[in-house]
């Protein structure tokens, strides 16, 4: 992915800065895996953003009400699965544009260095503080910071969920990587 | 001090950096550290040797009492001129040593320049945690050292032997630091020295501090990683296995001597091993043709002898010691180089093909000369000095002193022979073999030479340079000390006579024809190096046969071994204990009913599937109506968790069991009977689970503390109305930073296991399309 130029940059007329630059489903010769069906890959795709915002809000709801970190980092990463499960791991690859160990550890770093920030002002280890403000139009707003305690096991969460429709998932398809050569011959055999 | 010690780490860290834009010139750069640091210490020597010695603490873990504490008194000093004077030397040796351009460069100087840090700790450390960290510094650079870039399997094994052993005895060494530390109530060495405690825990304490001394400093039965350490570049074997290294196992035990002396479970030990490595390493040098490896062995020799003049622990005997602890440094430092100059120039260190080198190179002759004598204890060099006051202070010490001697007489006549054998060899001229062809041996690099091994000449003349810093350490032995001074004259006495039959019985075994025969054979069974092996072959075979017992590779045997302990274990005592519940009630709600039928006919269910798929969706029926249980129950935030856990699981299980034969067995089981025993094994398990769970939830009363806490301090405390989110942020987060930090490393471990053994395909499933063109361009 990195080694795409990028497109952004190339200078576009400006009446076609718009234009879809790839198409919206998957053409017939990059999917490979499993016989396709047509309505639960645009389901999948229409539901997708939804689903990643039902994550995000579940991860500013765990204050108050059911979710936390860990509930909406499961539904962002079962909204990976559900596009996984709909176009095989040639969708994945066109949703994921990132690296799931790098989200691992940026959701790791994120929750450690919230634990030792407060060291840095004289307090213990992982103690937190609560800032309140107000503002004109949306009233009280709460803040505290083991908010950020949270994000981190969000993003964690996450980049698991992603790493293991990587490995275990695309990993282990038929032809996928993750298949030595001895395994693949004797398929090879069954098949023919 | 503190900031000398400093000053080598951070001047290791910047060596490679200058290395890679200097070249060569960083061991000029490295070498400026201890060169200060010599200067340092020699300006500040009267604080050494004063009353009081100067002492500075840096308190870094003070909660727990542990501190780095640097005490500068005389054995310190003159540990420092030996690790930063000739650390110094070999730094700038290297410099001219090295090939241009050499990749070694950077490794070596930074390693080199954090040794003689670490040294520099370890001399100066004043309490036992520093001690033993920097002595574990020093055994992991000389690990780096000698196996270098690991290229050669010769190289690997001999740095795995000298880490092997040697660590070996530094864990030991811990123990009985830490022992000796609990003993005494102090970690300061200083203090346990002053007052030194006894009882059996002290007895023990002190061997295993020796097993340390004795693996660091090549005694035997250890030695044999000394002369396999020779493989590293001659400037490191100089430096590490000849000067400053090894002289820490000396170095411990000379610290702790004063105070333990008397103790028969340390200086006998130190003795017995003392003369028996003296004689036995003089005795094998005989034999060996290459230089550097005749001089490892004649290290092991000299060190054997260090450790015989600490462990007699008289006056004298200590004075000595120091005097050939200097000395020794030195003539060795001295020799290693000229060995250095040699396999350079010739390219060879065999003495069969040397020849005539003496005529060539004069000034170079006459330097190695100088330490060659030094080491043989001939007049008038500080080698001489030091075994005359040696055999004086045996001379004249009790009954077993007069034993001792006899073993340093013997061990001293083969001290004589394998310097003659090394002078002759590498610079004298033999009849059969033509004169070596070598370019100028090299000023600066003779020069080098030239320092340590006229050092030794002129202390010799004029020991009342140094006699102050030596006797004011053996003064640490005896409140009234003998009225003895180093010197080359006291007359002609039985010292003197002694030292004149050495030198005749020395000569005579160099020139018999006895010596290349007989000398330095030792029959095969006994060689150290059998040990060594067999010891470590033990080791590796009882590791596999313990863990192919363990790792059996069957997860039903890890699942039973586990539920089985689990039922006995635990089961037993909790179930003696335990009182029967008084209200059981059916149900809470009636809710529950349905729910709880749904998930036991799933379960059994389970058991009676055939096909792998049917059984994950079964399972996940379980998973499910629990969530539903849950939600019953009131637990909001459990239930989505539950949800959310169990509908990824099944997604998980379906990945995985697309790879297995969709039924469970073909036809008929495997083990009849086994699905007998692994069914009788779950009832139980599950059962005791059951009762257990209905039990404690019977016999809890009311709300836990804990639980309280959390409730009543959530909202005021956390600023959070959530309580389960109040503990996983903040009350229990530290659990949760555990366990997401377990979380990342299974999953990367799941992803490693899985791509390892990746193959890459022709039409790979997983190749994002953009990738393509570079995967393609790799395979061609």
């Amino acid at each position: 992915m990195s080694t795409e130029p990028d497109r952004e940059l190339e200078r576009v007329p400006w009446a076609e800065w718009d234009r879809p630059r790839d198409r919206w489903l998957m053409a017939e010769h990059n999917c490979n895996t499993w016989p396709r069906s047509l309505l639960l890959e645009v389901c999948a795709r229409i539901v997708f953003p939804t689903v990643l915002m039902v994550s995000v809000y579940l991860l500013f709801a765990g204050h108050h009400d059911a979710g936390g970190g860990f509930s909406g980092g499961l539904v962002a990463g079962l909204a990976f699965v559900l596009r996984y499960v709909a176009g095989g791991s040639a969708e994945l690859a066109a949703t994921v544009r990132i690296r799931p160990p790098v989200v691992i550890g940026s959701g790791l770093s994120i929750a450690v260095l919230t634990a030792l920030v407060p060291a840095l002002v004289g307090q213990p280890v992982l103690s937190s503080a609560i800032w309140k403000l107000s503002l004109p139009v949306l009233g009280e707003l709460k803040f505290t910071t083991n908010l950020f305690l949270d994000i981190g096991v969000y993003l964690l969460i996450v980049g698991v969920v992603i790493d293991l429709l990587r490995t275990v998932g695309a990993g282990t398809e038929l032809g996928g990587p993750g298949l030595d050569d001895e395994t693949l011959e004797r398929e090879e055999v069954e098949r023919t | 001090m503190l900031t000398a010690i400093a000053a080598h780490f951070v001047l290791a860290a910047f060596l490679p950096l200058i290395a890679r834009r200097w070249g060569r010139a960083a061991f000029v750069v490295g070498a400026l550290a201890p060169a200060a640091t010599l200067v340092f210490a020699l300006s500040r020597a009267s604080g050494a040797l004063a009353e009081r010695h100067p002492v500075e603490t840096f308190a870094w873990a003070p909660n727990i009492g542990l501190e780095f504490t640097t005490r500068f008194d005389e054995l310190a000093l003159l540990m420092i001129v030996l690790v930063s004077g000739i650390g110094a030397l070999v730094l700038c040796y290297y410099a001219c040593y090295a090939k241009p351009g050499d990749r070694a460069v950077s490794r070596d100087s930074s390693l080199l320049v954090l040794f003689a840090g670490s040294m520099l700790g370890l001399v100066l450390a004043d309490d036992v945690i520093s001690l033993y960290i920097f002595w574990e510094l020093t055994t992991v650079c000389s690990f780096l050292l000698v196996g270098g870039e690991g290229l050669t399997r010769k190289l690997r094994k001999s740095a795995t032997q000298a880490l092997l052993v040697t660590s070996l005895g530094g864990l030991a060494m811990l123990l009985g630091l830490l022992l000796l530390a609990t003993a005494a109530g102090t970690t300061r060495i200083s203090e346990i020295i002053a007052n030194p405690p006894g009882g059996g825990v002290v007895t023990a304490a002190v061997l295993l501090i020796l097993l340390g001394a004795f693996t660091k400093s090549a005694q035997v039965p250890f030695h044999p990683w000394l002369p396999g350490a020779m493989v590293a570049p001659t400037p490191v074997s100089a430096y590490l296995h000849a000067a400053a290294m090894v002289k820490a196992g000396v170095y411990l035990v000379a610290r702790f001597a004063p105070g333990f002396s008397d103790l028969p479970a340390w200086w006998l030990p130190i003795v017995v091993l003392g003369l028996w490595t003296m004689v036995l390493g003089g005795f094998r040098a005989l034999r060996q043709h290459d230089l550097k490896t005749l001089l490892a062995y004649g290290t092991i020799s000299q060190l054997g002898f260090l450790m015989v003049l600490v462990g007699a622990g008289t006056w004298i005997a200590a004075l000595a010691d120091v005097t050939l602890v200097l000395a020794h440094g030195l003539f060795k430092s001295a020799l290693f180089l000229t060995v250095g100059i040699i396999d350079k120039r010739t390219g060879t260190r065999d003495i069969r093909e040397l020849s005539g080198l003496g005529a060539r190179w004069p000034a170079l002759t006459v330097f190695a000369t100088l330490a060659v004598l030094s080491m043989a204890g001939f007049p008038p060099l500080l080698g001489f000095v030091g075994k005359e006051a040696a055999i004086e202070g045996l001379l004249h010490g009790e009954p077993k002193d007069l034993l001792l001697l006899a073993g340093v007489v013997l061990g001293s006549v083969f001290t004589v022979a394998y310097s003659l054998r090394f002078l002759v060899g590498a610079f004298g001229a033999r009849p059969t073999v033509a004169p070596t062809e070598a370019p100028p041996s090299g000023t600066v690099m003779t020069t080098i030479v030239g320092i340590p091994a006229v050092a030794g000449l002129v202390l010799a003349f004029v020991p009342g340079l140094v006699e102050p810093l030596l006797a004011g350490y053996a003064d640490a032995y005896s409140a009234n000390p003998p009225d003895y001074h180093l010197g080359l004259w006291h007359g002609f006495k039985l010292p003197l006579l002694l030292s004149i039959a050495i030198i005749i019985a020395g000569y005579l075994l160099h020139r018999t024809a006895l010596a290349p025969r007989l000398a330095g054979w030792v029959p095969g069974p006994l060689h150290a190096q059998r040990g060594y092996q067999a010891s470590v072959d033990g080791l590796v075979a009882l590791a596999q046969s313990v863990t192919g017992r363990l790792q059996a590779g069957s997860l039903p045997i890890y699942l039973g071994v586990i539920l089985v302990t689990m039922v006995a274990v635990p089961g037993a005592g909790l179930l003696s204990g335990i009182e029967t519940p008084v209200d059981l009630r059916a149900w809470d709600s009636l809710l529950q009913v349905p729910l709880a039928a749904l998930v036991l006919v799933a379960a059994g269910t389970v058991v009676l599937a055939r096909r792998r798929l049917t059984a994950v969706l079964l399972t996940g029926v379980v998973g499910y109506g629990i969530g539903a249980l849950f939600i019953v129950d009131g637990g909001a935030d459990l239930a989505l968790a539950q949800f959310l856990v169990e509908s990824l699981t099944l997604v998980v299980f379906v990945f995985v069991i697309r790879r297995f034969p969709p039924r469970f067995v073909d036809g008929r089981p495997y083990f009849p009977r086994a699905r007998w025993v692994k069914a009788g094994l779950a009832a139980v398990a599950g059962t005791f689970v059951a009762v257990l769970a209905v039990l404690f939830s019977g016999s809890r009363q009311g709300m836990p503390e804990a639980s309280r806490f959390y409730a009543e301090n959530a909202e005021s405390a956390t600023g959070a109305t959530n309580v389960v989110n109040a503990i996983i942020v903040d009350f229990r987060a530290f659990d949760t930073i555990g366990e997401i930090a377990v979380l990342a490393i299974a999953a990367t471990g799941a992803a490693s296991l899985i791509l390892a053994r990746a193959r890459q395909r022709p039409s790979g499933g997983y190749v994002p399309e953009d990738a393509g063109s570079e995967r393609t361009e790799v395979k061609q």
